[in-house]
């Protein structure tokens, strides 16, 4: 099913009139884009969308809907949107993050998200470099990357998030590049169905300070295979392809995390008859 | 009367204390029970450490009249937290070697109990249970009311266990039938109010509640565990949830997050916990989102002692976030109170739609008492909220108290994004200085303009004399104060539960017609000393008793400084 005809809802519907702080052709343009066009196929009034995120470039996506945002805390928006949507599972929870933001300061609650597998779909916008504080290599920039900072480059591997993800127990994993809208968009639609958590590593480049990654758009390519339900099949072919492959990589079946909330709730005064001499 | 029992760590030190807390407040008298433990979970060294009476306790004698050894492994560690009166009396296993010199001041008399070779020969007694029973005979307690404590205790685990533990504890009563034993409860008082046995953890996880807490984040950490194990099974109870979280980043994150959706929310934790919360706690203040953290106080810097009390978490509850960041900061004064703190800061956090953080300690948090009901009060938090909402919804509007209406996502016309950048009433980023001055005043304004009432702080009686303290040390106070008042002097406590916002009027009123001040906290800096000079006036004549933890301070030493070479 295509994500973009008929639409219900118009994509501008989504966007705010707020301008973003980006930079001339970043990436991130094209990601609004895409979400706003799947959050009109999504079909759902744009108070029934919390965005959530953490900080940097990428964070600065939920002011740009009209949907619910929150801006939270660097590195902590998957803690946020899990709380939320653990209490308001009636919310289409979405969060927004970068290659910094994601994977290094909110490394451990990425682990932990995947493990939780709550219902929320991952939006990581990854350009291998910290933007907003002027061009520090993040976990997924290459090792001979030079930068102030890092004189020569780290000389450290760069982390394989999805690969991580999967290890760690996503429920649904896939990588897009921002640049192709109608796919990624897409690829946002069926991530927010799916069940559980659901990670999208987006390839969202930044011509500021990584101008080479303006050579991504003739480097990525479809996935040649279909997407797998068998995770160690997708981890292992993550673990050897070239970086470049779009598409949906992998789809599990785990439930998702959603406690039972007791239907009638008891009287406090229950509670005192333990306490009672 | 004071029991002190001793064992190495798993010898069922804490359940014996338990049970014999429990057996004495079933006949009839009013008690609490602490603990000192060491690190580790099997093999360290632990004391329960009981006071039983007529009246109500709030917290540990002076002296101890009988300590029991069940064993004497680690005890010598206890060597400054318990002191023997004078002619105490000491239950000692012969076969275990004689109780630590330091444990044994002259005139101490030692009952021997041969634990060893009663459980040997014995299958199935316990050592701790046959000491419980000797302990409970020296003080009078009916055996009966004893053996029923036991029969519930072990009922689970079948008809066997309960005959053999009510064998070991009669075994145990008839060993010291012949000892002496002057230290005999006195006859307790008929109650007619309903009581409860409580520990100031499970009180404060009741109050979160009772205040309306639905959703809760758990990252566990001594000596705050008990808050959140308690509230595990009984929020789900209540409709509500508990999540535990991979770290206090996520946990306090997780109740941001769950907050922002309409639910009052909470997380319970202690000193290396709040450090790492510290940044959260800014942009709840920021962002306008109401959460409530307790921090169940220990032995700091860094790991410091996990296991003991103290009261140095105040500088860090109060000035810790970076910034402008007014919020509240809130101190129960004794077991029950960690009920109603947590109540009212849960009210707080919600009327004011801020951060609150509730400052109690090991000593109340770990403590069992046995209290009376705590009564009815009617907090429970309601957020303004956002319902009607005319375009364009200003999320943080300026005017009025400064409270403006929060949007819930869901409501239609409320989107705005909650955010830790400085912002304008929409909600949007704004480097402005004119915001960024706007955006302080209201959060500044909506705090200290609130109308707190009496619950402030604990004002009692009269006199040019006054304690000042706060948190665990307030019934410290309250009974050095009751021995002052004895002898016919008259001392004021005055101890603040609302540590932030200061409330400077009221405390000028609170000290009007004192002249001499006693400032009484366990704190090596002095901590509360400090933040009493930065925020109020006080009188030349101030005197500071303080000491870190984890020895806790007693009331004689409290009584001793102000009658200290000064006629009252």
């Amino acid at each position: 099913m295509s994500a973009t005809a008929p639409l219900a809802c118009k994509p501008g519907d989504y966007k705010s009139e707020t301008k973003p702080i980006w930079c001339p052709g970043c990436g991130d343009y094209h990601v609004l884009m895409a979400l706003t066009r799947a959050l009109a196929a999504l079909g759902l009034p744009p108070e029934q969308f919390a965005i959530v995120s953490g900080i940097g470039c990428s964070s600065r996506i939920p002011a740009y809907t009209t949907c619910y945002g929150f801006h939270g805390v660097h590195g902590r928006s998957l803690p946020v949107a899990a709380g939320l949507k653990i209490v308001r599972p009636d919310l289409t929870v979405i969060v927004a993050s970068g290659d910094g933001d994601g994977y290094s300061i909110g490394g451990n609650h990425f682990m932990h998200a995947c493990r939780r597998n709550v219902d929320l779909t991952y939006l990581v916008m990854d350009n291998h470099i910290y933007g907003m504080t002027k061009g520090q290599p993040s976990p997924t920039t290459e090792p001979d990357f030079d930068t102030a900072l890092t004189p020569g480059g780290t000389g450290v591997r760069p982390f394989n998030p999805l690969v991580v993800a999967l290890a760690s127990g996503a429920n649904f994993v896939a990588r897009a590049y921002a640049g192709n809208i109608h796919e990624t968009a897409n690829i946002i639609v069926e991530a927010v169905r799916h069940p559980g958590f659901s990670f999208i590593e987006i390839l969202s480049p930044c011509v500021t300070y990584r101008p080479d990654q303006r050579a991504w758009k003739d480097r990525v390519h479809a996935a040649p295979v279909t997407a797998t339900d068998d995770a160690a099949r997708a981890a292992r072919r993550l673990m050897t392809d070239d970086g470049f492959n779009l598409g949906v990589l992998y789809r599990g079946n785990r439930r998702p995390f959603q406690p039972v909330v007791a239907a009638v709730p008891c009287d406090l005064v229950e509670f005192e008859k333990g306490f009672e001499i | 009367m004071s029991v002190a029992m001793v064992g190495s760590g798993g010898a069922g030190v804490l359940t014996t204390g338990s049970m014999l807390l429990e057996a004495a407040c079933a006949a009839g008298w009013n008690g609490l029970l602490t603990r000192s433990v060491g690190p580790q979970i099997r093999g360290g060294e632990a004391a329960a450490l009981l006071r039983l009476a007529t009246r109500s306790v709030e917290c540990l004698a002076d002296h101890v009249d009988l300590l029991v050894g069940i064993d004497w492994v680690s005890a010598q560690r206890f060597e400054s937290e318990i002191a023997l009166a004078p002619g105490g009396l000491i239950i000692s296993d012969p076969g275990a070697g004689a109780p630590p010199a330091a444990l044994t001041p002259a005139g101490a008399r030692i009952i021997d109990l041969p634990l060893a070779q009663l459980t040997k020969t014995n299958p199935g007694w316990r050592a701790n249970m046959i000491a419980l029973g000797a302990a409970a005979r020296l003080l009078g307690l009916d055996e009966e009311v004893l053996q029923q404590v036991i029969k519930q205790h072990f009922a689970a685990k079948g008809q066997d266990v309960v005959g053999a533990n009510a064998d070991a504890v009669a075994a145990g009563g008839c060993a010291v039938a012949t000892a002496p034993s002057e230290f005999r409860l006195a006859r307790p008082q008929k109650t007619i109010t309903k009581r409860w046995l409580i520990t100031g953890n499970e009180a404060a996880g009741l109050g979160a509640l009772r205040g309306g807490v639905r959703f809760a984040a758990a990252y566990p950490i001594t000596p705050a565990t008990e808050i959140l194990e308690w509230l595990a099974p009984n929020l789900a109870k209540v409709g509500g949830t508990l999540v535990q979280a991979e770290d206090e980043l996520a946990s306090i994150n997780m109740i941001v997050g769950a907050s922002y959706g309409g639910v009052p929310s909470l997380t319970a934790t202690s000193g290396p916990g709040l450090s790492l919360m510290i940044e959260a706690l800014g942009l709840a203040t920021a962002a306008e989102v109401p959460i409530v953290v307790v921090d169940v106080m220990r032995g700091g810097p860094s790991t410091g002692i996990p296991t003991k009390s103290e009261q140095t978490d105040l500088n860090i509850a109060v000035y810790g976030l970076h910034g402008e960041a007014p919020h509240l900061v809130i101190a129960p004064q004794s077991v029950t109170d960690c009920l109603l703190a947590t109540q009212w800061a849960t009210f707080l956090a919600e009327m004011l739609q801020t951060p609150a953080i509730v400052l109690s300690d090991q000593s109340l948090g770990q403590t069992q008492a046995a209290v009376s009901r705590p009564p009815d009060v009617a907090f429970i938090g309601l957020r303004l909220r956002a319902t009607d909402v005319a375009a364009p919804y200003k999320r943080y509007a300026l005017g009025g108290s400064g409270v403006s209406p929060m949007a819930i996502p869901g409501t239609r016309g409320g989107q705005y994004t909650a955010d830790g950048l400085t912002h304008t009433e929409r909600g949007i980023p704004t480097g402005s200085a004119r915001d960024h001055g706007a955006q302080l005043d209201k959060r500044r304004d909506k705090i200290e303009r609130y109308a707190y009432g009496d619950l402030w702080a604990t004002l009692e009686g009269e006199g040019e004399v006054a304690v000042l303290t706060w948190g665990s040390l307030t019934g410290v106070a309250r009974e050095a104060i009751s021995l002052a008042r004895a002898e016919g002097h008259n001392v004021r406590l005055i101890a603040p539960r609302l540590l932030l916002p200061t409330r400077p009027t009221e405390m000028v009123a609170a000290l009007a017609g004192v002249s001499r001040v006693l400032v009484v906290e366990q704190s090596h800096s002095a901590q509360f000393h400090r933040y009493l000079r930065a925020h109020y006036t006080l009188p030349e004549d101030t005197l500071v008793l303080h000491r870190p933890g984890p020895l806790p301070i007693r009331p004689s030493e409290i009584y001793r400084q102000l009658t200290r070479g000064k006629n009252l």
